[in-house]
């Protein structure tokens, strides 16, 4: 036998193979079909609006590695899920500028801030999403109509707003079917909802896209699947119990769960590993205190959504759920001994 | 013959590798012309050297005599003359105190036969000194010396003795050969550790992928013991005896506590076949079965080596990938990397599986926990790797233990093993349990 160097490890000696850039990667793989569609949608304005989500969420991972002195973390694709994320949740009109700080605050307050991926706390898009919202409450509820006939000849005007500056809107607003039914008692057909012919968010509008991508990631077992299935079935029975006492005041089950930013968020934002809990029954908890916020806010609330504050809320309550909620440990009588 | 769908919790699926070699017979294998035995083969302490160096010894006779009852004795693996008592290389780095044995190139190596443990006549406590008379440890890889484990303890009983046949390793098929080849050995070995223990049944457990071993042992059941065969679904790490005792019997047992608090008592297949074998003629254990497998093995198999083999005797012998990278004793999930080709093939080693630089991917990436809960959903003691992990980190070893159970981690890997951030997380618990004993000892 020939003189050998040999290599020394320890055991486990195999692994499973998945990382988190297969992980990551395959979640931007299964928001890509909604985000063409959202593109078909609402034309070029959609397109734009994602492009520049995108860009600035990269752009700033990859600059805020660098100035805290390390290797440039955009490889692992998490960045690029924030922007397109970030993107899919505004509307398609949106100021690029506005845009652009959207991706910025995402990354630096929502993920730098605590420490980079795996330390956030809360998912960066929604962070992101949420100060925009505060800052640009007007921007942010001007919405666009899908399948305009010039929406692949012209772009919107609102979307060059100069930096710092309102967008003149210009006369494209449409109602949501939320905000229709919150504020004119209108209720769009789950139908028309199912196959995103509403308007609204660039990414929230088909449902179906969303079940599919997510439907992906289950199969692929890069989601859990636990989180969405908990959110959907407790807005689902919530909301079905009101409509049943009163039909006439409180709108049914499937139109709750078809409208909205519902499907994204529970598919995509609030099954974020990272700022969910980790055992199964801590998941199942946090999906129904999201579910039930969803129809707290829609229904009592002063806003026509309330999918963005459910799963911050969610995210927050996540440590403290992990911390009360622990698998009983094999050969012990309780998860606490 | 019964086939459970009972499992424990958790756990994973690793490939398997096995149908290269589970269709291939037991073979012997040649005498090294010199072996090396480390005194030290056993939890416990290590026996006391009866031979002296020159002396020439026969293949079977004593060399070192147990010390204390943590202790087994070592018999000469072949016939020879005692070279030299001196300090021998082990798999752990550290060189322990040894005997170095030259073998005789044309002796017939016959066996020496002892004082035979009569299975009828024989007390409990004579059975029980047989085997630790005869050196055996258990043979599945931990070698804990069997005697002590199968000592009932004051105030407690055995209902159910259960004959660990799961070897859930991947790679391995030592025990499945066995099990195909040494049925008569095997039912003998139960029929001795059920007096010794007073069991009033015995269950052989089996994973379902060597259900032609499940089938075979079942057709040859004897009648006059009441012994069955259970089969489990694959799933590692099911031959870990907490995590079978679950899958047989539905019992947990009791975190920090040992199989008898539930009333079993669990003995690997190939150390109960030794102990059927050995104790009729009185014999020590000289030799043992042995899978070397692995991508990087030409002439795989199943053979019986003789207790220290040079390692790289045996990797001569069986020929190697001029690309061997890694070698392990044991399986690739809880098996260690051999640093040094000097070491020997010893009571405790079930396998020999060489990797080429083709199978080690070592430059995996380290990202921080993402929390995806693999680790979680994947360990068997339903402990939370993840958060363990973090802790490892900042040092908090005493709310390790104390909050989040890591004493009761038995190493099995499956949590390094799914985690997709590469965080080596058992590495990380071995080193807090040994800083934690370290700190117990001080204090
Ligand atoms: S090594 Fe320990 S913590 Fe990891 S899965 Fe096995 S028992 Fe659980
Ligand atoms: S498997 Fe790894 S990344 Fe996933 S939760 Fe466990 S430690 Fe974290």
């Amino acid at each position: 036998m020939k003189k050998q160097s040999l290599h020394i490890s320890t055991s486990p000696h195999l692994s499973q193979g998945t990382s988190v850039e297969v992980i990551m990667r395959n979640v931007v793989y299964a928001l890509l079909p909604l985000s063409f569609y959202s593109v078909y949608a609402f034309g070029w304005n959609a397109a734009l609006v994602i492009l520049t989500a995108v860009f600035s969420a990269v752009l700033t991972e990859h600059v805020l590695s660098k100035l805290s002195n390390k290797e440039s973390t955009i490889s692992d694709w998490s960045a690029v899920i924030t922007g397109l994320l970030l993107g899919l949740t505004l509307p398609p009109i949106f100021p690029l500028w506005m845009t652009f700080l959207g991706g910025v605050i995402a990354i630096a307050m929502g993920k730098f801030l605590f420490g980079g991926l795996g330390y956030n706390v809360f998912n960066p898009a929604l962070v992101g999403r949420a100060v925009l919202q505060a800052a640009f409450p007007v921007a942010i509820t001007t919405w666009q109509d899908a399948f305009s006939i010039d929406r692949f000849t012209s772009v919107n005007s609102s979307i060059w707003a100069m930096p710092f500056m309102m967008p003149v809107v210009d006369g494209t607003s449409g109602a949501t079917p939320l905000s229709a039914f919150k504020f004119d008692g209108v209720v769009t057909d789950t139908s028309d909802l199912a196959m995103g012919l509403v308007s609204g968010s660039a990414g929230e509008t088909s449902t179906i896209l969303i079940l599919l991508g997510g439907l992906y990631l289950v199969i692929r077992n890069f989601m859990n699947w636990k989180i969405p299935v908990s959110i959907l079935l407790t807005v689902f029975i919530f909301s079905g119990i009101l409509y049943s006492i009163n039909p006439e005041l409180y709108p049914s089950p499937g139109f709750m769960i078809f409208s909205g930013g519902l499907m994204l968020g529970a598919v995509f934002m609030a099954s974020d590993m990272v700022a969910s809990p980790i055992t199964t029954l801590g998941v199942i908890v946090y999906g129904v205190i999201i579910g039930s916020m969803i129809v707290i806010i829609r229904i009592w609330g002063g806003l026509p959504e309330g999918v963005m504050y459910a799963i911050l809320f969610g995210n927050a309550l996540s440590p403290h759920i992990d911390r009360l909620i622990q698998n009983r440990v094999y050969g012990t009588s309780s998860a606490k001994s | 013959m019964l086939l459970t769908q009972n499992t424990f919790k958790h756990g994973i699926h690793p490939p398997e590798n096995k149908d290269e070699t589970k269709g291939l017979p037991i073979r012997q294998f040649s005498f090294a012309p010199l072996l090396i035995l480390p005194l030290s083969q056993h939890i416990g302490k290590a026996g006391k050297i009866v031979v002296r160096e020159g002396q020439e010894v026969v293949r079977g006779q004593l060399l070192a005599e147990s010390d204390g009852f943590l202790s087994v004795p070592l018999h000469s693996p072949v016939s020879g003359t005692v070279k030299k008592i001196a300090n021998v290389p082990t798999l752990s780095g550290k060189m322990t105190p040894g005997i170095y044995l030259e073998s005789f190139p044309s002796s017939t190596q016959e066996i020496i036969e002892g004082e035979a443990v009569d299975l009828e006549s024989a007390s409990v406590d004579e059975i029980i000194n047989g085997i630790q008379q005869a050196g055996i440890v258990g043979l599945g890889g931990a070698a804990f010396p069997t005697h002590a484990k199968i000592k009932i303890p004051e105030g407690k009983h055995c209902d159910t003795l259960i004959i660990n046949g799961i070897e859930c390793e991947p790679y391995l098929t030592t025990d499945h050969r066995v099990m195909l080849e040494q049925d008569q050995d095997i039912f003998m070995g139960i029929r001795y550790l059920m007096k010794a223990t007073q069991a009033k049944e015995c269950i052989i457990g089996i994973e379902a992928n060597k259900q032609d071993a499940a089938d075979y042992l079942s057709a040859k059941l004897p009648k006059d013991i009441p012994v069955s065969v259970k089969v489990v679904p694959v799933k590692y790490p099911q031959g870990a005896e907490k995590m079978l005792i679950t899958a047989l019997l539905g019992k947990e047992v009791p975190s920090g506590g040992l199989p008898i608090e539930v009333n079993a008592v669990v003995v690997n297949v190939a150390t109960t076949a030794e102990i059927g074998r050995l104790l009729p003629h009185g014999r020590g254990i000289q030799e043992r079965v042995i899978t070397v497998t692995g991508p990087g093995v030409i002439n795989k198999g199943n053979y019986l080596v003789p207790i220290g083999t040079p390692l790289r005797f045996l990797l001569d012998r069986v020929g190697v990938d001029e690309n061997m990278s890694e070698v392990y004793m044991g399986g690739p999930m809880m098996g260690m990397a051999v640093a040094n080709l000097d070491i020997s093939i010893v009571k405790g080693t079930s396998a020999v599986v060489v990797f080429t630089s083709k199978e080690i991917n070592s430059n995996h990436k380290v990202y921080p926990c993402i929390k995806c809960g693999a680790c979680v959903d994947a360990c068997p003691l339903s402990l939370n790797p993840s958060k363990l992990g973090l802790l490892a980190k900042f040092e908090s070893y005493d709310k390790m233990a104390a909050e989040y159970h890591l004493m009761d981690c038995f190493e099995c890997g499956s949590c390094s093993y799914v985690c997709p951030s590469h965080i080596p997380l058992v590495q990380y618990f071995r080193l807090s349990k040994s800083i934690i004993r370290k700190q117990n000892v001080k204090s």
